[in-house]
């Protein structure tokens, strides 16, 4: 148990959920009412500086779009549209009315492709991008909060991480672990952790040295105490912001492993729909609608995770503010 | 700490990491499920009777234990230069003479396109950062921002469907046009030609990345206080810009080129199969669909090796020039 974990008392005045304007701390009566009354005026807070940030708006309206295609794609797309067994559309056929993306070679249109292919690669850039920051984070911040010998260690395994050529590691261990969509997962997973790692770890040792820490410490708080309430919270925004912009690295490495084909062969991604595009000719036989539908959606996303990064750093670090 | 005292440190280390990625090459193919002896002989369609296969075994010192015998083979062998030999791709063939083959290509691609985004990217990226929030500056953003965002092989497969399948300058495929001998300045335009597509693709993938780099450097060394000294003495502003902004910028930014690197060379993977271009990349993809092992695993420590070494060279410049870090 937490040594100083606030009282818990029952909840029993106003709770001032939705919308409601901030109540005053006067009116709250639980240790619990005020934390989450304070929690929402921050978020408030944070909201009114974000939304000055045109990109960051920007980024998110992008986001929810492709979020929408993607739960399209997920609960009410027909799988066989993109199946060729299925379809019987004119063969690489340029955009038109009927198609409005064009069609690829087995006459499957590729705006269904297109469709299908969102589902799976923001799939894959956000789970990618969750174990990324969950051993990047764990290592920062025992790294940080221990020092000694634990730091010293576990920095030359992160620095000897970061010298590794990304990419050649990676077609080494798909190799090994066979094409599927869990290989790119877990590739991408482990080859991009140490920059996060290195990141945390430097904020760990800011936070772990600021007064509040040090009372808390003289309290007798435990280490896990410390860690939970006091270190991770404030460390949290940074992991954040950094998640944001790992996601989009993670979906543009997808891209290049599907791309050399370490992906599942039969599920439908982005990166997939590039590489058979490629492998049918689609260069030199000049149907450039199968190319560059896929890789603008790419872009866009990436462009979005990164406007998205951009703003919450921008709000983190208010240094860069004077930019 | 002196310089050489300096030197000696960095080069140690670098050293000492380069012996970690062979020992971390060698783990790494012993997860493997396969038999490697099943594996070798796979390619050749051979029917070994168990006899047979374990003469092979003992021939490779497979039959003795993995630790420490056969790590003590492995890193004795690479040390040596020894990287095996290819088992499937060009059967029988040492990977060394292999990566000799391949490796000029390869240097002559990233080489040029390293040395075109780096520049470009740093001029840009001084005038955008000191007329920051100018019109080339946004421009050059947007410009770098969506750069950034792309695939290099997609940005690839855009170039050949506008200059080669629609225009026709430049061919889209190969290091030279196959079937025809040409000889002296014939065959370098040849090459030159084939260059070119490749070459743009990398210089573009990364001039994004070198101008943002570039510019948030300049615009660091643009609030310091020695900057702000500058302009009160009344140094002209271009003089401020060259002799104390740049130079100090410079740094960080070539730094920060060198450690990305590592990138440059797995960007150079997917374009060099995207161009046809036979080099280390191609090499690589081949290495891949064929399974080759020794080919993934000496290219692995080739990569690993030139990341360390563009470190190692960044650190010592950085040391060269700024004498603090030396000190640290």
């Amino acid at each position: 148990m937490p040594v100083l974990a606030p009282p818990i008392a029952p909840s029993t005045g106003p709770t001032g959920a939705g919308d409601e304007p901030p109540v005053s701390l006067g009116q709250l009566r639980s240790a619990r009412q005020i934390t989450w009354a304070r929690r929402r005026r921050a978020m408030a807070r944070f909201w009114r500086q974000y939304r000055r940030n045109k990109m960051g708006i920007a980024g998110i309206a992008i986001l929810v779009f492709f979020a929408g295609v993607a739960l399209f794609a997920a609960l009410i797309q027909d799988p066989n549209s993109v199946n060729p067994s299925y379809v019987s559309g004119p063969v690489r056929h340029p955009p038109s009315l009927k198609y409005p993306l064009g069609t690829d070679n087995f006459g499957v249109s590729v705006l269904s492709l297109v469709i299908a292919g969102s589902k799976i690669s923001l799939l894959v850039g956000l789970t990618a991008s969750v174990i990324t920051m969950m051993i990047g984070a764990v290592v920062g911040v025992v790294a940080g909060y221990r020092g000694g010998a634990v730091d010293t260690v576990l920095m030359r395994i992160t620095d000897f991480g970061l010298v590794l050529p990304w990419l050649a590691l990676a077609i080494v261990l798909a190799s090994i672990m066979g094409p599927s969509l869990t290989t790119i997962i877990l590739v991408i997973g482990l080859t991009s952790w140490p920059g996060t790692a290195r990141l945390v770890r430097s904020q760990v040792l800011s936070v772990r040295e600021r007064p509040f820490v040090e009372r808390s410490r003289a309290l007798g708080a435990s280490d896990r105490h410390l860690i939970a309430y006091h270190v991770l919270p404030n460390v949290m925004p940074v992991i954040l912001a950094n998640a944001v912009l790992t996601v989009a690295i993670a979906i543009l490495s997808e891209t290049s492993l599907s791309f050399l084909g370490l992906g599942d062969p039969l599920t439908v991604s982005w990166g997939w729909i590039i590489e058979k595009a490629f492998a049918g000719g689609a260069t030199t036989l000049g149907a450039w609608w199968w190319i560059m539908s896929p890789g603008v959606c790419i872009v866009l996303v990436v462009l979005a995770f990164t406007f998205i990064g951009f703003a919450l750093d921008e709000i983190i670090n208010p240094r860069l503010r004077e930019r | 700490m002196g310089t050489r005292g300096y030197v000696l440190k960095k080069t140690i280390q670098a050293l000492l990491t380069l012996f970690a990625v062979v020992v971390f090459n060698f783990l790494l193919f012993r997860v493997l499920p396969a038999d490697p002896v099943d594996l070798l002989t796979r390619g050749q369609g051979l029917r070994l009777s168990a006899a047979d296969k374990v003469a092979l075994r003992h021939e490779y010192g497979l039959d003795k234990p993995v630790f420490p015998n056969q790590l003590i083979i492995y890193v004795e062998q690479t040390f040596q230069g020894n990287l095996g030999t290819s088992i499937i791709l060009d059967e029988g063939r040492k990977v060394t003479s292999l990566f000799a083959e391949f490796a000029v290509p390869t240097l002559v691609l990233v080489g040029t396109s390293t040395i075109f985004s780096t520049i470009f990217g740093i001029l840009m990226g001084i005038y955008g950062g000191w007329r920051r929030g100018g019109k080339f500056d946004m421009f050059a953003m947007g410009f770098s921002l969506i750069l950034y965002a792309m695939p290099e092989f997609w940005l690839g497969m855009l170039l050949i469907l506008l200059f080669s399948t629609s225009l026709g300058w430049f061919p889209s495929s190969g290091r030279a046009t196959v079937g025809v001998d040409y000889t002296g300045m014939g065959h370098f335009t040849d090459m030159l030609n084939h260059l070119f597509l490749p070459c743009l693709t990398l210089t573009l993938a990364y001039l994004g990345e070198y101008y943002l780099i570039m510019r948030s450097s300049l615009l660091d060394v643009l609030g310091e206080d020695y900057i702000t000294t500058a302009r009160a003495k009344g140094v002209r502003e271009k003089f401020v810009l060259r002799r104390h902004a740049v130079r100090n910028a410079l740094l960080p930014t070539i730094t920060l080129i060198a450690l990305s690197f590592g990138f440059v060379l797995g960007g150079a993977i997917t374009v060099e199969f995207v161009f046809g271009y036979k080099g280390l990349g191609g090499l690589t993809y081949e290495a891949l669909l064929s399974q080759d092992l020794p080919v993934l695993q000496g290219i692995f420590l080739i990569a690993s090796a030139a990341v360390i070494f563009m470190n190692l060279f960044s650190d010592l410049i950085y040391g060269y020039f700024d004498p603090r870090v030396r000190k640290a």
